[in-house]
């Protein structure tokens, strides 16, 4: 017994070397299997607090650029409201609203590392939830994973855990988009069958499969293709529209038929 | 330890987590490459230190810049393994003078210092992309990563320990 008390007390910093290292790794490979660690994010109150007061103080150095952007999509929706049909508009009605806008604004930008996440200005409190679509003026950007009351942090589509559902825009083929953590202007568009008449230069949009994003939210255009070692499937490489390293305003898209759609899924699982 | 360096790495600690987090993690050199500059606490931290606290302090710091920057636990285990292995790097720079009472930081020459700090910062950099890309078959893009990630952050901790000169023993 005393031998045993004095081989702990002899190694007592191996002991809690191993211990420390232990609680790391159960962290680190917890999160690998699931998502973005629970607890540890930046979501949290004084971490999203601290990068909200140093985004505060920062983005009045692009105020400028900010209404420039903001303007230029206002013109984009005004010459779509002058150009619509009249004869087609009908009075907006709320019950049968799809989808519903938040808006909101980028605390805490990442594109460096292979799982970015970016932390947003809003939470529960403003209604986000996990697995909502996050988009910009340009494109996509990316899904909620973790929410605090006011903040809420998105995995970006730069991470190499994402996988969203995207086509060919004015076509039917649906493929993955993933990323290979290579540069932050491209992601990767994997299972596109060979038969696909592709042209460089076309535009890649969100396919209507998930629940997440409304169908045609644009993400890029296509810079090259190739066959993958398949020589059945394409893999193309897509450059973002989102310019990723800068990031002002964003919104939070809510489905209101997302429950309803994964509802019926778990119940055909079931079944199954 | 008196209550002066307690104050002092207290102060070191919040305002490395705060430069690191602020600012060198949105430096972003050549489109991806971030120092990580808060590696310089264990080279200033005190030589004859009680170790289990050490251990403790380097874990808590790791998963501080971890909670901010969304990177699970892989800065906490690098940074802990590091602290870990710090006797030996010494042992290994400084040669076995490092044992006695009277060693100190002055009486090293510029060259051991800077290969103390270099070998801290690249195990803790191997360590820290080999977990982040978990993957042998992106062994180049790690080794990448690794080289050039290490040399800017060799290059900012020399500068910052020009900037400020320890004062401790």
């Amino acid at each position: 017994m005393q031998q045993i008390i004095n081989f702990i007390l002899r190694y007592k910093n191996s002991f809690l070397y191993v211990f420390l290292g232990l609680i790391s790794m159960v962290l680190t490979i917890r999160s690998h299997s699931y998502h973005q660690s629970k607890f540890f994010n930046s979501s949290k109150w004084l971490t999203a607090n601290i990068y909200e007061i140093s985004s505060n103080i920062s983005a009045y150095f692009d105020l400028k650029e900010e209404n420039e952007k903001l303007s230029k999509e206002n013109q984009e929706l005004r010459i779509l409201l002058f150009n619509r049909d009249s004869q087609l508009v009908k009075p907006l009605d709320t019950a049968r609203a799809k989808f519903n806008v938040i808006p909101g604004k980028v605390v805490k930008n990442s594109y460096a590392n292979l799982r970015n996440y970016i932390t947003i200005n809003v939470g529960r409190k403003q209604g986000v939830r996990q697995d909502m679509g996050v988009i910009t003026p340009q494109g996509i950007l990316g899904i909620v994973e973790n929410t605090s009351n006011n903040y809420s942090t998105v995995q970006s589509i730069l991470n190499t855990k994402s996988n969203i559902n995207a086509k060919v825009k004015n076509t039917n083929y649906f493929g993955s988009l993933v990323w290979n953590g290579e540069r932050y202007d491209e992601v990767q568009l994997v299972d596109i069958p060979r038969l696909v008449p592709l042209v460089v230069g076309d535009t890649i949009v969100t396919g209507g499969m998930s629940s997440i994003f409304p169908e045609g939210i644009p993400i890029g255009t296509i810079k090259k293709y190739e066959l993958n070692t398949a020589q059945s499937f394409y893999d193309i490489e897509v450059s973002l529209f989102n310019d990723m390293t800068n990031i002002g305003h964003i919104y939070v898209i809510e489905s209101f038929d997302r429950p309803e759609i994964l509802e019926l899924q778990a119940e055909t699982g079931d079944e199954q | 330890m008196s209550n002066n360096v307690i104050f002092t790495n207290i102060v070191r600690f919040v305002l490395l987590v705060l430069s690191q987090v602020l600012i060198f993690n949105h430096l972003n050199f050549f489109g991806s490459i971030n120092p990580m500059v808060y590696i310089i606490f264990l080279y200033w931290y005190p030589i004859r230190e009680n170790r289990a606290l050490f251990l403790l302090v380097c874990f808590l710091l790791g998963l501080t810049i971890d909670i901010f920057s969304d990177t699970l636990a892989l800065h906490t285990f690098a940074s802990l393994t590091i602290a870990y292995a710090r006797p030996v790097i010494m042992r290994f720079c400084f040669g076995v003078n490092y044992e006695f009472q009277t060693f100190t930081f002055k009486n090293t020459t510029r060259i051991q210092r800077i290969t103390f700090l270099a070998l801290l910062v690249l195990t803790h950099h191997l360590i820290f992309f080999t977990f982040e890309i978990l993957s042998f078959s992106h062994i180049l893009l790690l080794l990448k990563k690794v080289l050039l990630t290490s040399i800017l952050t060799i290059f900012i901790c020399v500068m910052l320990s020009s900037l400020f000169t320890v004062q401790t023993e």
